[in-house]
């Protein structure tokens, strides 16, 4: 009779426990809309998105998202234009064309790099990579978009090449095998065959990359300068949305509008990642059928 | 290049050489982490706080906040998210239910970390009134661990063949039966090896708990987990753009510690993994 309750009582905490997911992020939706609901009802939405100038605590304040989506963006489309086409070589290389040995030490390495946490990968951004982009490109500060793009890209390279190599994995051995069969080379079977076949893998891959990238957050808040203003080369120094609330959110006084602010920017974090992971796990559902 | 031989050569050696420039790098990161953090490695630099302006001294207090806010994250996440895992792959119906559960997992996976931190602020420190805490910390990294260790146990539990679950079942043994005494036994290895790395995870991150526990300088241990605790990811944050003329020592000496903890995790999980594949039977 107990073993009977008991047995109840352990299935419903199991049910909760996966609804427990669901809640979750309708909770923190909720959250990021209620707290940045009296900031996107105050200031006008367009005024915001195209507003040039972040100056939270000047009077009167100016909350122009602009400079921030630009460091984003600007940051994002260097650190993807790096690690995709690196990634996509080296997921190809790892799974085609390395002899077993060589193969092992490869993947043990991406492991490691996958490992390492962004805060460290911040630390040598400051003390090797910026010192070494300041002096290649004879800048007063090597604190710049294109360090963090490099930093970044570097960053998401373990989650582009697993995915693309368990995409080209993924492509059944009897394709290859007829192509090698009719008598192409095997770097023409990877271009004319595994790749076409491996492609939807190939986009989830870019799509997970990007979502990573954009989200990231203590690389980016150390080595790409932290200025909020519009940037008009990859060599300046850029702020990003996700920086902006970690350098921000310490300081803000509880209920100012500087504070509904930084919520109003999670929230734009939060949709953009949202519809990026939709679409990366739809590319990755294609891939099964 | 008219040869695709040769040019199937070059391309290979290009391929080859972008995947060593992805490799190098990582080596000589950790080859410079160990050789300047060596330096730093006293038991006074372990088991003592930091001094003067944080220039000399030790990281003993962020050691140990790490650890309990490994700890605290495990508490949560670990039994929750074992059982969403279980109700997924062990009750859950093909329906628009699971559906939903799936990709509130992925989307969760996505979130970025910053965004756990705002998340942890107004839910955990504003509204429950945690304050900055331990409890916040530890509940706004577990939500974060929550999608790495449900997709490993799910992952885990699915590799138990049906057949051993056919068979508790013939033998009249409910459902929770089969799971607690056939599957869960089986799959506890996988799901260890997932929830390890999870928590490495947690360990080595910084964005989550800086508004929700982070102290930027304490000397002294918590008593209860209603206090502030200094960690190592932000000890290394701060240390590196907060306080001027930190001695580079230090500062290799603190990412040091931390990449050893958060390598002790993954190197018990894949020993784990590697134990117990060769004891498998199946």
């Amino acid at each position: 009779m107990i073993k009977k309750a008991f047995e109840a009582f352990i299935e419903k905490a199991i049910f909760l426990s996966g609804i427990t997911t669901i809640v979750v992020v309708v909770l923190i939706f909720i959250f990021l809309i209620k707290e940045s609901f009296s900031f996107f009802a105050a200031n006008n939405i367009f005024a915001i998105i195209s507003g040039r100038d972040w100056y939270p605590i000047s009077y009167p304040p100016k909350f122009g998202f602009l400079p921030l989506l630009m460091g984003s963006f600007l940051v994002t489309l260097g650190a993807i234009a790096i690690a995709v086409p690196v990634g996509l070589a080296a997921a190809i290389y790892i799974s085609e064309v390395a002899p077993g040995w060589f193969k092992e030490i490869l993947k043990t390495g991406i492991e490691l790099l996958a490992a390492i946490p962004s805060i460290v990968l911040g630390f040598i951004g400051i003390v090797v990579l910026a010192p070494f982009i300041k002096n290649l490109f004879d800048l007063p500060s090597g604190l710049t978009a294109l360090s963090g793009s490099i930093m970044l890209a570097f960053m998401a390279m373990p989650t582009i090449v697993s995915i693309i190599e368990d995409a080209i994995t993924s492509v059944p051995k009897s394709y290859k095998e007829g192509s090698l069969a009719l008598g192409a080379t095997h770097l023409q079977t990877i271009r004319r065959v595994i790749l076409p076949a491996a492609s939807s893998g190939i986009m989830a891959a870019v799509m997970l990359g990007i979502g990573r990238v954009i989200g990231e957050t203590m690389a980016v808040l150390m080595i790409t300068g932290n200025a909020a203003i519009l940037p008009s080369s990859i060599l300046q120094p850029v702020r990003t949305l996700t920086a902006t609330i970690a350098a921000e959110m310490g300081e803000v006084i509880q209920g100012s509008m500087h504070y509904y602010a930084l919520f109003g920017i999670g929230f734009v974090l939060f949709v953009i990642t949202f519809f990026i992971n939709l679409a990366a796990d739809m590319f990755l559902h294609r891939k099964r059928r | 290049m008219g040869n695709p031989r040769t040019m199937q050569k070059v391309i290979f050696f290009l391929l080859g050489a972008a995947t060593v420039a992805v490799i190098v790098p990582v080596a000589l990161i950790f080859m410079l982490i160990l050789v300047h953090g060596l330096q730093a490695i006293t038991p006074e630099f372990i088991f003592s706080a930091p001094r003067a302006g944080m220039t000399s001294g030790g990281i003993f207090p962020a050691i140990v906040g790490t650890l309990y806010l490994v700890l605290g994250t495990a508490v949560f996440s670990l039994p929750l998210g074992i059982l969403a895992a279980i109700y997924l792959t062990e009750y859950a119906q093909e329906n628009w239910l699971t559906r939903l559960i799936d990709i509130a997992i992925i989307n969760l996976a996505g979130v970025p970390s910053i965004v756990y931190g705002l998340f942890g602020v107004g839910l955990f420190v504003m509204l429950l009134n945690f304050g900055t805490s331990i409890l916040s910390g530890s509940l706004t990294l577990s939500i974060m661990t929550l999608p790495v260790i449900i997709t490993a146990s799910k992952e885990a539990l699915n590799s138990v063949p049906k057949s051993f679950r056919e068979v508790s079942y013939s033998l009249g043994a409910s459902r929770w039966q089969t799971v607690r005494n056939v599957v869960l036994p089986n799959a506890i290895p996988g799901i260890m090896t997932g929830t390890i790395l999870g928590l490495s995870r947690a360990a080595g991150e910084t964005a989550p708990i800086l508004f929700t526990v982070a102290a930027f300088y304490l000397p002294f241990l918590p008593r209860s987990v209603y206090d502030q605790v200094m960690a190592l990811p932000y000890h290394i944050y701060v240390l590196s753009t907060q306080v001027p003329n930190v001695p580079v020592k230090i500062q290799y000496g603190t990412v040091l510690v931390l990449i050893l903890i958060v390598f002790i995790m993954n190197i018990s999980a894949a020993l784990i993994r590697a134990k117990f594949r060769k004891r498998k039977m199946w």
